[in-house]
């Protein structure tokens, strides 16, 4: 723990590593998340950018080791402190669940447990991974926690029922910093609030993170939150990523079909009523994948080499990588149009 | 063109174990025909309440709904039907509003049979198959079932529905919320083709300040029950005059990374709608908040066809509204 305020900011600290996810449903095989490859750094946030069926919070999940064991398999490997979180026993994997890695959920209501005070659920938690701690200093530290997200003294004692839903997100929140994580992973972390509260959450779970030098792997689907509060992003689709980048690289130079897609679809805060560009078709079954690139039933560009075989990986220069037959192609479309 | 609908000093209260929780406080509102009214607030401002009260799905605890002039605040029941057919609803969930075991024809057919001016035969049919078209369901999805369906598409059943009778009027209640950015623009461009063709007048609930930009002529900002600010749609974004309506608009996630918003921070909470004070309701959040906020607020025109709820109103944007006049 100590060794973490003396580490540098953007030292690796997960190295995910041609992930597999695949669950069996009945006689189908879903096929959630395709050879994916990225990095997590300290005291910076990745975006998991991406519709839903994308395979998102299966990574998320992947990562915590809490896929249900029954029908899921897992391949690749997921590196943290030299191990493959894939491969260590369960007991070791209790250790660093909730304590190095940590997950706010998007739904407070069902994340919290609606009988127990909300003190009594953050000092659990703390006492669990630190019991040399006493009852009382384990229920101080909740409350300097508590007190970090904005619930005063005074409240600590309330059922989550009692709070607002900007309230409960941000009682989540810090349960998910209370053992102070390396990492945190946050699953549309503020889906459920509005606009308003929203800025306040997003506000501080950034302003914790640079403070107290902790990675975040931000799952979502709205953009302007990426824009806000993420250094890197990683656009998904069917289970791949299908374009990397730095945020500056990914918003200025969108260069894969869907993420230019996913630009054109956003209603724009200033421009005027124009029409919107939607994507055209469905979000394929991640049971039913087409072949080649995953994205050419829907690709306005798609050729004839995307139907099949491998996407080459094409490096765009700096961070910047996209998965896709026909970049140039694109970009002088894409030129043209505009 | 005219107003279509107008409330007018419209209540809706509901009776609690704690006490009246005002949902819809003196709300004053009018329809323009073949426009969109966006109506914005926080979840719990009461606007689909308002949505609900104005289509009859709930009755109004005081107040006056007219519809093309004609009072229709408590419809009888013969009244009821032939307003249905002007005023319709499309939900947020399509999934919980369609009927799991009717197929897309029977979700259709059912309105046209009860206005009874279909029997079932060739003219049915082809009407069923004229909406289908109308919002883009091919024709091999007629006999699928709910669960068959994708968000998209069963939203767009739900908008088939809607339009069965040929309405006026169509209260939108966060009609694209469910669904995926990509699908989100498909239905929003559906929705807006129709009212080209159409002339259909909307009343759009949404939270989402970027869409509700995108397909209002005019938008209300609701807190708590009230109307606090009503203005056409681009001058809101550009000039929002109200503290709460500056807040809401500065909080929104913006995709431009090179000009990074400055936040109108927000401290305290939510005063309760059960039993509110009089007086303005967003004084416990508000940075301006003086004594003279604790009397009630009426709505003001402040500039031409932008009316706002705040005695402070003109002191806060003095600047603003000095340069507006010269």
């Amino acid at each position: 723990m100590a060794d973490r305020r003396t580490a540098k900011k953007g030292e690796e600290l997960v190295h995910v590593e041609d992930l597999y996810v695949e669950y069996s449903a009945g006689k189908k095989i879903v096929h959630a998340i395709n050879g994916v490859t990225f990095d997590i750094r300290r005291g910076e946030a990745l975006a998991l950018v991406g519709e839903s069926g994308c395979g998102k919070s299966t990574i998320a999940k992947a990562i915590l080791r809490i896929l249900p064991d029954y029908g899921s398999r897992t391949g690749g490997c997921i590196e943290f402190e030299g191990k493959n979180l894939l491969e260590i026993p369960e007991k070791e994997m209790e250790k660093v669940r909730g304590d190095k890695i940590s997950m706010v959920f998007q739904d407070p209501m069902t994340a919290l447990n609606p009988v127990k005070k909300i003190l009594t659920q953050i000092s659990s938690v703390i006492k669990l991974h630190h019991p040399e701690l006493s009852k009382k200093e384990a229920e101080e530290q909740a409350i300097k926690m508590l007190e970090r997200v904005g619930i005063t003294p005074d409240r600590v004692r309330d059922y989550p029922h009692q709070f607002s839903g900007g309230q409960q997100q941000r009682v989540v929140v810090a349960i998910g910093l209370s053992c102070d994580p390396d990492l945190l992973l946050a699953d549309e972390p503020t889906t459920a609030l509005d606009v308003t509260i929203q800025a306040q959450v997003l506000d501080m779970m950034t302003e914790l993170i640079r403070e107290t030098n902790t990675a975040m792997l931000m799952i979502t689907h709205n953009l302007g939150i990426v824009a806000e509060t993420c250094d890197y992003v990683a656009v998904l689709y069917g289970g791949e990523i299908v374009e990397y980048g730095s945020k500056r690289e990914i918003f200025k130079n969108p260069s894969h079909p869907y993420t230019i897609g996913l630009f054109g679809a956003l209603p724009d805060l200033h421009g005027d009523g124009d029409r919107l560009k939607p994507i055209a078709g469905v979000m394929p079954e991640p049971s039913d994948l087409p072949s080649g690139c995953k994205f050419h039933t829907r690709c306005p560009y798609a050729t004839k080499e995307c139907e099949n075989g491998p996407v080459p990986v094409v490096e765009l220069g700096g961070t910047h990588r996209c998965q896709c037959h026909n970049i140039e192609a694109v970009a002088k479309a894409i030129q043209k149009e505009a | 063109m005219g107003t279509l609908v107008e409330v007018r000093d419209l209540k809706k209260y509901f009776n609690t174990p704690r006490g009246q929780l005002h949902a819809v406080d003196n709300v004053n509102m009018k329809f323009e025909e073949g426009t969109t009214m966006g109506v914005v607030g926080e979840s719990g401002c009461g606007k689909s309440t308002l949505a609900r009260t104005i289509i009859h799905l709930h009755e109004p605890t005081k107040g006056q709904i007219l519809y093309q002039g004609q009072d229709v605040t408590y419809p009888t029941r013969k009244e009821l039907p032939a307003l249905r057919e002007k005023m319709q609803i499309i939900f947020q969930d399509p999934y919980m509003t369609l009927n799991p075991r009717y197929t897309v024809e029977d979700t259709l057919k059912e309105p046209l049979v009860l206005s009874g001016e279909y029997k079932a035969g060739h003219a049915l049919d082809k009407q069923i198959s004229k909406l289908m078209d109308m919002v883009g369901i091919s024709k091999r999805l007629r006999m699928a079932y709910p669960h068959e369906l994708s968000g998209g598409r069963r939203q767009r059943v739900g908008i088939g529905r809607s339009l069965a009778m040929n309405p006026k009027f169509i209260a939108c209640d966060e009609p694209v919320s469910a669904l995926d950015v990509s699908i989100q623009a498909q239905i929003i461009n559906l929705l807006m083709d129709l009212q080209e063709e159409y002339k259909l007048t909307y009343m759009f609930v949404t939270h989402d300040m970027s869409v509700v930009r995108h397909i209002s002529h005019n938008i209300s900002v609701m807190y708590l029950g009230q109307l606090v600010e009503t203005s056409p749609s681009k001058e809101l974004f550009d000039k929002p005059l109200h503290p709460y309506t500056k807040a809401l608009i500065s909080a929104i996630p913006s995709t431009d990374i090179d000009h990074p918003k400055k936040r109108i921070e927000l401290k305290g909470e939510l005063m309760s709608p059960v039993n509110p004070k009089p007086g303005c309701r967003f004084l416990p959040r508000c940075p301006y908040a003086t004594e003279a906020c604790r009397a009630p607020q009426q709505l003001e025109e402040v500039l031409p066809g932008h009316l706002v709820s705040c005695c402070r109103v003109k002191e806060i944007n003095k600047d603003l509204l000095q340069k507006e006049g010269e």
